[in-house]
Protein backbone atom coordinates (compact mmCIF):
# COMPACT_ATOMS: atom_id res chain seq x y z
CA UNK A 1 0.00 0.00 0.00
CA UNK A 2 2.79 2.38 -0.55
CA UNK A 3 1.59 5.32 -1.97
CA UNK A 4 4.36 8.20 -2.78
CA UNK A 5 1.61 10.80 -3.76
CA UNK A 6 1.51 12.72 -0.99
CA UNK A 7 5.56 12.81 -0.23
CA UNK A 8 6.48 16.29 0.82
CA UNK A 9 6.74 17.27 -2.67
CA UNK A 10 7.68 21.25 -2.65
CA UNK A 11 5.44 23.13 -5.11
CA UNK A 12 3.31 20.19 -5.88
CA UNK A 13 -0.36 21.06 -5.02
CA UNK A 14 -2.68 23.33 -6.63
CA UNK A 15 -4.66 25.18 -4.08
CA UNK A 16 -8.29 25.28 -4.27
CA UNK A 17 -9.08 28.74 -4.36
CA UNK A 18 -11.20 29.01 -0.84
CA UNK A 19 -8.34 27.45 0.69
CA UNK A 20 -5.92 30.08 -0.71
CA UNK A 21 -8.34 32.76 0.77
CA UNK A 22 -8.98 30.98 4.45
CA UNK A 23 -4.73 30.22 4.47
CA UNK A 24 -4.77 34.47 3.82
CA UNK A 25 -6.96 34.91 6.28
CA UNK A 26 -4.72 32.82 8.64
CA UNK A 27 -1.55 34.68 7.87
CA UNK A 28 -3.37 37.55 9.78
CA UNK A 29 -3.60 35.85 13.12
CA UNK A 30 -0.91 33.31 13.22
CA UNK A 31 -1.87 30.49 15.90
CA UNK A 32 -5.03 31.22 16.25
CA UNK A 33 -6.47 28.42 13.94
CA UNK A 34 -5.14 25.71 12.21
CA UNK A 35 -6.73 25.39 8.89
CA UNK A 36 -6.51 26.04 5.35
CA UNK A 37 -7.70 23.29 3.73
CA UNK A 38 -9.23 20.90 6.62
CA UNK A 39 -11.65 23.97 6.42
CA UNK A 40 -12.04 23.80 3.05
CA UNK A 41 -13.36 19.89 3.37
CA UNK A 42 -17.05 20.05 3.62
CA UNK A 43 -17.93 18.69 7.16
CA UNK A 44 -19.59 15.33 5.53
CA UNK A 45 -16.69 14.81 2.93
CA UNK A 46 -13.52 12.17 2.74
CA UNK A 47 -9.96 13.61 3.97
CA UNK A 48 -7.58 13.33 1.06
CA UNK A 49 -4.17 12.71 0.14
CA UNK A 50 -3.84 16.40 -1.35
CA UNK A 51 -3.34 17.73 2.06
CA UNK A 52 -0.27 15.72 4.39
CA UNK A 53 -0.51 16.91 8.13
CA UNK A 54 2.74 17.57 9.39
CA UNK A 55 4.82 19.00 12.61
CA UNK A 56 7.95 20.62 12.76
CA UNK A 57 9.41 20.72 16.64
CA UNK A 58 12.04 23.52 17.19
CA UNK A 59 14.45 21.73 20.28
CA UNK A 60 16.45 24.90 20.44
CA UNK A 61 13.11 26.22 21.81
CA UNK A 62 11.67 23.40 23.44
CA UNK A 63 12.05 24.33 27.21
CA UNK A 64 14.14 21.23 29.54
CA UNK A 65 11.82 20.87 32.17
CA UNK A 66 8.62 21.51 30.93
CA UNK A 67 5.96 19.11 30.25
CA UNK A 68 3.25 21.16 29.16
CA UNK A 69 2.36 19.39 25.87
CA UNK A 70 2.51 16.28 27.66
CA UNK A 71 -0.08 17.64 30.33
CA UNK A 72 -2.22 19.07 27.57
CA UNK A 73 -2.43 15.57 25.71
CA UNK A 74 -3.46 14.04 29.22
CA UNK A 75 -5.98 16.15 29.25
CA UNK A 76 -7.15 16.20 26.07
CA UNK A 77 -7.47 12.35 26.13
CA UNK A 78 -8.27 12.09 29.50
CA UNK A 79 -5.25 9.58 29.65
CA UNK A 80 -4.97 9.02 33.55
CA UNK A 81 -2.65 7.69 35.88
CA UNK A 82 -2.90 4.37 38.02
CA UNK A 83 -2.06 2.80 40.85
CA UNK A 84 0.66 0.97 38.16
CA UNK A 85 2.25 3.86 36.58
CA UNK A 86 4.27 1.52 34.16
CA UNK A 87 1.16 0.82 32.48
CA UNK A 88 -0.47 4.13 31.87
CA UNK A 89 -1.25 5.40 28.53
CA UNK A 90 1.37 8.00 26.86
CA UNK A 91 0.51 9.31 23.26
CA UNK A 92 3.72 12.25 24.34
CA UNK A 93 6.59 11.77 26.02
CA UNK A 94 9.33 14.16 27.05
CA UNK A 95 12.87 13.33 26.22
CA UNK A 96 16.05 14.73 27.69
CA UNK A 97 19.04 13.49 25.65
CA UNK A 98 22.81 14.52 25.15
CA UNK A 99 24.83 14.09 22.86
CA UNK A 100 27.31 11.76 24.33
CA UNK A 101 30.56 13.40 22.48
CA UNK A 102 30.02 16.69 22.91
CA UNK A 103 28.33 17.32 25.70
CA UNK A 104 25.25 18.86 24.53
CA UNK A 105 21.90 18.84 25.71
CA UNK A 106 18.91 18.61 23.86
CA UNK A 107 14.87 18.37 25.69
CA UNK A 108 12.36 17.46 22.91
CA UNK A 109 8.99 15.75 22.75
CA UNK A 110 8.46 12.50 20.77
CA UNK A 111 5.17 11.21 19.73
CA UNK A 112 3.74 9.37 16.72
CA UNK A 113 5.81 10.68 13.73
CA UNK A 114 2.86 9.80 11.64
CA UNK A 115 5.09 8.13 8.95
CA UNK A 116 4.15 7.67 5.30
CA UNK A 117 5.43 4.21 5.40
CA UNK A 118 4.26 3.21 9.09
CA UNK A 119 5.88 -0.05 10.04
CA UNK A 120 2.75 -0.29 12.84
CA UNK A 121 0.70 -0.74 9.98
CA UNK A 122 2.61 -3.19 7.90
CA UNK A 123 2.73 -5.86 11.06
CA UNK A 124 -0.76 -5.42 11.91
CA UNK A 125 -2.74 -8.33 11.23
CA UNK A 126 -6.09 -7.05 11.30
CA UNK A 127 -5.90 -3.78 9.30
CA UNK A 128 -7.10 -1.95 12.61
CA UNK A 129 -3.58 -0.17 11.99
CA UNK A 130 -3.95 2.56 9.28
CA UNK A 131 -2.76 5.67 7.64
CA UNK A 132 -5.48 8.02 6.78
CA UNK A 133 -5.50 9.50 3.46
CA UNK A 134 -3.94 12.61 4.98
CA UNK A 135 -0.94 11.20 6.94
CA UNK A 136 -2.77 10.83 10.26
CA UNK A 137 -1.44 6.77 11.33
CA UNK A 138 -4.44 5.65 13.36
CA UNK A 139 -5.90 2.85 15.16
CA UNK A 140 -9.25 1.80 14.68
CA UNK A 141 -9.92 0.54 17.69
CA UNK A 142 -13.18 -1.64 17.05
CA UNK A 143 -10.97 -4.03 14.79
CA UNK A 144 -8.10 -3.70 16.73
CA UNK A 145 -7.54 -7.25 18.88
CA UNK A 146 -4.33 -6.02 21.23
CA UNK A 147 -2.26 -8.20 19.85
CA UNK A 148 0.49 -5.15 20.29
CA UNK A 149 2.47 -6.48 17.39
CA UNK A 150 2.44 -2.61 16.49
CA UNK A 151 3.92 -1.71 19.60
CA UNK A 152 6.85 -4.07 19.06
CA UNK A 153 7.20 -2.86 15.30
CA UNK A 154 7.09 0.93 16.04
CA UNK A 155 10.87 2.35 16.04
CA UNK A 156 9.67 5.19 18.30
CA UNK A 157 7.92 3.81 20.96
CA UNK A 158 5.06 5.81 20.36
CA UNK A 159 2.05 3.08 21.26
CA UNK A 160 0.41 2.35 24.30
CA UNK A 161 -1.84 -0.98 25.56
CA UNK A 162 -4.90 -0.43 27.75
CA UNK A 163 -4.70 -3.17 30.29
CA UNK A 164 -7.36 -2.06 32.79
CA UNK A 165 -10.96 -1.36 32.18
CA UNK A 166 -11.98 2.27 32.01
CA UNK A 167 -15.38 4.13 33.11
CA UNK A 168 -13.83 7.78 32.57
CA UNK A 169 -13.77 8.34 28.62
CA UNK A 170 -14.19 11.24 27.32
CA UNK A 171 -16.88 11.97 24.28
CA UNK A 172 -14.73 12.96 22.02
CA UNK A 173 -11.59 10.12 22.82
CA UNK A 174 -13.23 6.14 23.53
CA UNK A 175 -10.47 4.33 24.57
CA UNK A 176 -10.77 0.84 26.17
CA UNK A 177 -9.40 -2.20 27.34
CA UNK A 178 -7.37 -4.51 25.50
CA UNK A 179 -6.86 -2.25 22.72
CA UNK A 180 -3.64 -0.28 21.27
CA UNK A 181 -3.41 3.62 20.95
CA UNK A 182 -1.21 6.35 20.15
CA UNK A 183 -1.04 10.51 19.97
CA UNK A 184 -3.89 10.77 16.31
CA UNK A 185 -2.63 13.94 15.40
CA UNK A 186 -5.59 15.19 17.53
CA UNK A 187 -7.59 14.29 14.57
CA UNK A 188 -10.70 15.19 16.20
CA UNK A 189 -9.63 18.84 16.72
CA UNK A 190 -7.55 18.97 13.28
CA UNK A 191 -11.17 17.62 11.35
CA UNK A 192 -12.93 20.95 13.27
CA UNK A 193 -10.24 23.52 12.28
CA UNK A 194 -8.17 23.34 15.90
CA UNK A 195 -4.63 22.96 16.56
CA UNK A 196 -4.09 19.54 18.20
CA UNK A 197 -3.69 20.03 22.04
CA UNK A 198 -0.02 20.00 22.78
CA UNK A 199 0.70 22.62 19.82
CA UNK A 200 -2.14 24.84 21.71
CA UNK A 201 -0.33 24.14 25.34
CA UNK A 202 3.36 24.77 23.69
CA UNK A 203 2.28 28.30 22.40
CA UNK A 204 0.17 28.84 25.21
CA UNK A 205 3.33 28.72 27.58
CA UNK A 206 5.15 31.40 25.20
CA UNK A 207 7.38 28.82 23.83
CA UNK A 208 5.83 27.85 20.34
CA UNK A 209 8.18 25.41 19.49
CA UNK A 210 5.73 23.11 17.72
CA UNK A 211 4.73 23.97 14.68
CA UNK A 212 1.63 22.28 12.88
CA UNK A 213 0.07 22.24 9.42
CA UNK A 214 -0.51 20.99 5.90
CA UNK A 215 3.11 20.26 4.72
CA UNK A 216 1.89 19.93 1.23
CA UNK A 217 0.51 23.80 1.26
CA UNK A 218 3.94 25.63 0.33
CA UNK A 219 2.09 29.18 1.65
CA UNK A 220 1.21 27.10 5.50
CA UNK A 221 3.56 28.13 7.92
CA UNK A 222 5.45 25.03 8.36
CA UNK A 223 4.88 24.46 4.68
CA UNK A 224 7.41 27.33 4.10
CA UNK A 225 9.77 26.20 7.38
CA UNK A 226 9.97 22.76 6.06
CA UNK A 227 11.29 24.33 2.62
CA UNK A 228 13.73 26.73 3.89
CA UNK A 229 14.83 25.48 7.73
CA UNK A 230 16.74 22.29 7.74
CA UNK A 231 14.73 19.80 9.61
CA UNK A 232 15.47 15.97 10.56
CA UNK A 233 13.54 13.01 10.74
CA UNK A 234 14.21 10.95 14.03
CA UNK A 235 16.04 7.49 12.66
CA UNK A 236 15.81 8.68 9.01
CA UNK A 237 17.93 5.64 7.88
CA UNK A 238 14.57 3.79 8.22
CA UNK A 239 13.46 5.89 5.24
CA UNK A 240 9.48 5.98 6.84
CA UNK A 241 9.17 9.30 5.53
CA UNK A 242 8.19 10.75 8.91
CA UNK A 243 5.23 13.55 9.07
CA UNK A 244 7.14 14.96 12.31
CA UNK A 245 10.23 16.42 11.95
CA UNK A 246 12.61 18.18 14.32
CA UNK A 247 14.90 21.27 14.02
CA UNK A 248 18.39 21.82 15.90
CA UNK A 249 19.16 18.11 16.16
CA UNK B 1 -47.82 -41.41 27.01
CA UNK B 2 -48.15 -39.58 24.54
CA UNK B 3 -51.24 -37.74 25.75
CA UNK B 4 -49.16 -37.49 29.29
CA UNK B 5 -46.56 -35.91 27.13
CA UNK B 6 -48.71 -33.27 25.42
CA UNK B 7 -50.62 -32.48 28.36
CA UNK B 8 -47.32 -32.31 30.49
CA UNK B 9 -45.90 -30.03 27.20
CA UNK B 10 -49.43 -27.78 27.50
CA UNK B 11 -48.34 -27.25 31.42
CA UNK B 12 -45.04 -26.74 30.79
CA UNK B 13 -45.59 -23.89 28.16
CA UNK B 14 -48.27 -22.45 30.13
CA UNK B 15 -46.36 -22.00 33.40
CA UNK B 16 -43.61 -20.70 31.22
CA UNK B 17 -46.00 -18.20 29.77
CA UNK B 18 -46.94 -16.81 33.41
CA UNK B 19 -43.65 -17.18 34.52
CA UNK B 20 -42.07 -14.63 31.05
CA UNK B 21 -44.62 -12.26 32.09
CA UNK B 22 -44.05 -11.61 35.68
CA UNK B 23 -39.64 -12.07 34.82
CA UNK B 24 -39.58 -9.66 31.92
CA UNK B 25 -39.66 -6.38 31.93
CA UNK B 26 -40.69 -4.57 29.53
CA UNK B 27 -38.70 -1.64 28.21
CA UNK B 28 -38.97 1.54 29.55
CA UNK B 29 -36.63 4.99 29.52
CA UNK B 30 -36.15 8.52 30.01
CA UNK B 31 -37.88 10.91 27.05
CA UNK B 32 -35.06 12.05 24.69
CA UNK B 33 -34.07 16.09 25.56
CA UNK B 34 -35.06 16.92 21.83
CA UNK B 35 -37.16 16.44 18.54
CA UNK B 36 -35.00 16.07 15.99
CA UNK B 37 -37.60 17.96 13.75
CA UNK B 38 -41.14 19.47 14.38
CA UNK B 39 -42.24 16.32 12.38
CA UNK B 40 -39.75 13.52 12.99
CA UNK B 41 -38.68 12.39 17.25
CA UNK B 42 -35.21 10.97 16.26
CA UNK B 43 -32.80 11.07 13.08
CA UNK B 44 -34.28 8.62 11.01
CA UNK B 45 -37.91 7.25 11.41
CA UNK B 46 -38.18 5.72 14.83
CA UNK B 47 -39.21 2.19 13.33
CA UNK B 48 -35.99 2.31 11.07
CA UNK B 49 -34.54 3.31 14.24
CA UNK B 50 -35.40 0.27 16.40
CA UNK B 51 -34.56 -1.88 13.51
CA UNK B 52 -31.44 -0.38 12.18
CA UNK B 53 -29.71 1.84 14.61
CA UNK B 54 -26.63 -0.65 14.72
CA UNK B 55 -25.70 0.15 10.74
CA UNK B 56 -26.12 3.70 10.92
CA UNK B 57 -23.51 3.85 13.82
CA UNK B 58 -21.55 0.93 12.26
CA UNK B 59 -21.47 2.95 9.03
CA UNK B 60 -20.78 6.27 10.75
CA UNK B 61 -18.28 4.97 12.88
CA UNK B 62 -16.24 3.86 9.85
CA UNK B 63 -16.68 6.90 8.35
CA UNK B 64 -15.65 9.43 11.29
CA UNK B 65 -12.40 6.37 11.97
CA UNK B 66 -11.41 6.14 7.93
CA UNK B 67 -12.70 9.52 6.37
CA UNK B 68 -12.53 11.97 9.45
CA UNK B 69 -16.37 13.06 8.64
CA UNK B 70 -17.32 14.08 12.45
CA UNK B 71 -21.29 15.00 11.18
CA UNK B 72 -23.46 14.45 13.86
CA UNK B 73 -26.53 12.95 12.72
CA UNK B 74 -25.65 9.03 13.02
CA UNK B 75 -23.33 9.89 15.52
CA UNK B 76 -22.61 7.85 19.01
CA UNK B 77 -22.28 10.66 20.96
CA UNK B 78 -25.13 12.53 19.21
CA UNK B 79 -27.23 9.13 20.74
CA UNK B 80 -26.45 9.91 24.37
CA UNK B 81 -26.42 13.73 23.99
CA UNK B 82 -30.00 13.26 23.47
CA UNK B 83 -31.46 10.01 25.14
CA UNK B 84 -29.10 10.07 28.31
CA UNK B 85 -31.45 10.52 31.46
CA UNK B 86 -30.89 12.59 34.76
CA UNK B 87 -30.72 11.98 38.38
CA UNK B 88 -33.09 14.16 40.63
CA UNK B 89 -29.44 16.95 40.78
CA UNK B 90 -29.36 16.98 36.95
CA UNK B 91 -26.02 14.82 36.62
CA UNK B 92 -26.55 12.31 33.87
CA UNK B 93 -27.39 9.08 34.29
CA UNK B 94 -24.81 6.66 32.03
CA UNK B 95 -27.24 5.46 28.91
CA UNK B 96 -26.03 1.86 29.80
CA UNK B 97 -27.11 1.92 33.60
CA UNK B 98 -30.27 -0.13 34.53
CA UNK B 99 -33.59 1.44 33.05
CA UNK B 100 -31.62 4.01 31.09
CA UNK B 101 -32.28 4.33 26.88
CA UNK B 102 -29.72 1.91 25.50
CA UNK B 103 -29.71 -0.61 28.52
CA UNK B 104 -33.25 -0.97 29.00
CA UNK B 105 -34.03 -2.33 25.24
CA UNK B 106 -31.37 -3.95 25.11
CA UNK B 107 -32.01 -6.07 28.30
CA UNK B 108 -35.53 -6.43 27.28
CA UNK B 109 -34.10 -8.06 23.40
CA UNK B 110 -31.16 -10.06 25.34
CA UNK B 111 -28.47 -8.56 22.77
CA UNK B 112 -25.10 -7.43 24.36
CA UNK B 113 -23.91 -3.90 23.52
CA UNK B 114 -19.81 -3.58 23.78
CA UNK B 115 -20.06 0.09 22.46
CA UNK B 116 -19.53 1.57 26.02
CA UNK B 117 -16.53 -0.72 26.84
CA UNK B 118 -15.07 2.86 25.37
CA UNK B 119 -17.26 5.06 24.28
CA UNK B 120 -18.65 7.80 27.09
CA UNK B 121 -21.84 6.84 28.89
CA UNK B 122 -22.95 10.18 29.17
CA UNK B 123 -22.85 13.69 27.03
CA UNK B 124 -20.21 15.51 26.52
CA UNK B 125 -18.83 17.69 28.99
CA UNK B 126 -19.96 21.79 29.06
CA UNK B 127 -15.96 22.37 28.32
CA UNK B 128 -15.86 20.00 25.49
CA UNK B 129 -18.95 21.82 23.90
CA UNK B 130 -16.59 23.01 20.75
CA UNK B 131 -16.29 19.50 19.71
CA UNK B 132 -20.05 20.40 18.40
CA UNK B 133 -20.11 23.48 17.24
CA UNK B 134 -22.60 23.40 14.84
CA UNK B 135 -26.22 21.61 15.49
CA UNK B 136 -28.07 19.97 13.69
CA UNK B 137 -29.43 22.57 11.26
CA UNK B 138 -32.28 21.27 8.84
CA UNK B 139 -34.15 18.34 9.35
CA UNK B 140 -34.22 15.60 6.32
CA UNK B 141 -36.75 14.42 4.76
CA UNK B 142 -39.09 12.23 6.76
CA UNK B 143 -39.14 8.62 5.07
CA UNK B 144 -41.46 6.10 6.03
CA UNK B 145 -40.71 2.12 5.98
CA UNK B 146 -42.64 2.08 2.83
CA UNK B 147 -40.78 4.59 1.39
CA UNK B 148 -37.22 3.45 1.61
CA UNK B 149 -35.59 2.11 -1.70
CA UNK B 150 -35.01 -1.59 -1.08
CA UNK B 151 -31.25 -0.70 -2.20
CA UNK B 152 -30.76 1.45 0.78
CA UNK B 153 -26.95 1.49 2.17
CA UNK B 154 -28.18 0.87 5.42
CA UNK B 155 -30.38 -2.13 4.47
CA UNK B 156 -27.54 -4.08 2.65
CA UNK B 157 -24.56 -2.93 4.89
CA UNK B 158 -23.62 -5.62 7.23
CA UNK B 159 -21.97 -3.34 9.38
S1 LIG C 1 -2.52 -4.29 18.64
FE1 LIG C 1 -4.26 -3.73 17.35
S2 LIG C 1 -3.49 -2.09 16.01
FE2 LIG C 1 -1.68 -3.10 16.94
S3 LIG C 1 -1.07 -4.66 15.43
FE3 LIG C 1 -2.46 -5.70 16.89
S4 LIG C 1 -4.51 -5.48 15.97
FE4 LIG C 1 -3.17 -4.03 14.91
Amino acid sequence: MADNSNRLQPGRRQFLSKAAATATLLALAPGVRLVDLARARAEDEPVTAAVRWGMLIDTTKCAQGCDACVRACDTEFGLTTSDRPEIDAHYIRKLDIRDEHTGKTYSLPMLCQHCEHPPCVDVCPTGASFRRADGMVLVDKHTCIGCRYCMMACPYKARSFIHEELTTQLSHAPRGKGTVESCTFCAHRVDRGQMPACVESCAAEGHHAMVFGDVNDASSEIGKRVRQVPSRQVRADLNLNTAVRYEGL
Amino acid sequence: MKLVSLGLLGVLVVAAGQAGDSRITEPSWPPARAKFSDIQGCVEPTEVMRKDHMRFLFHQRDRTVHQGIRTERHSLVGCVDCHSGEDQNGKPIPINAAGQFCQSCHAYAGVNMDCFQCHATTPPLQTSASYFPTKIAKPMTVMTLAALPANAWYLSCDG
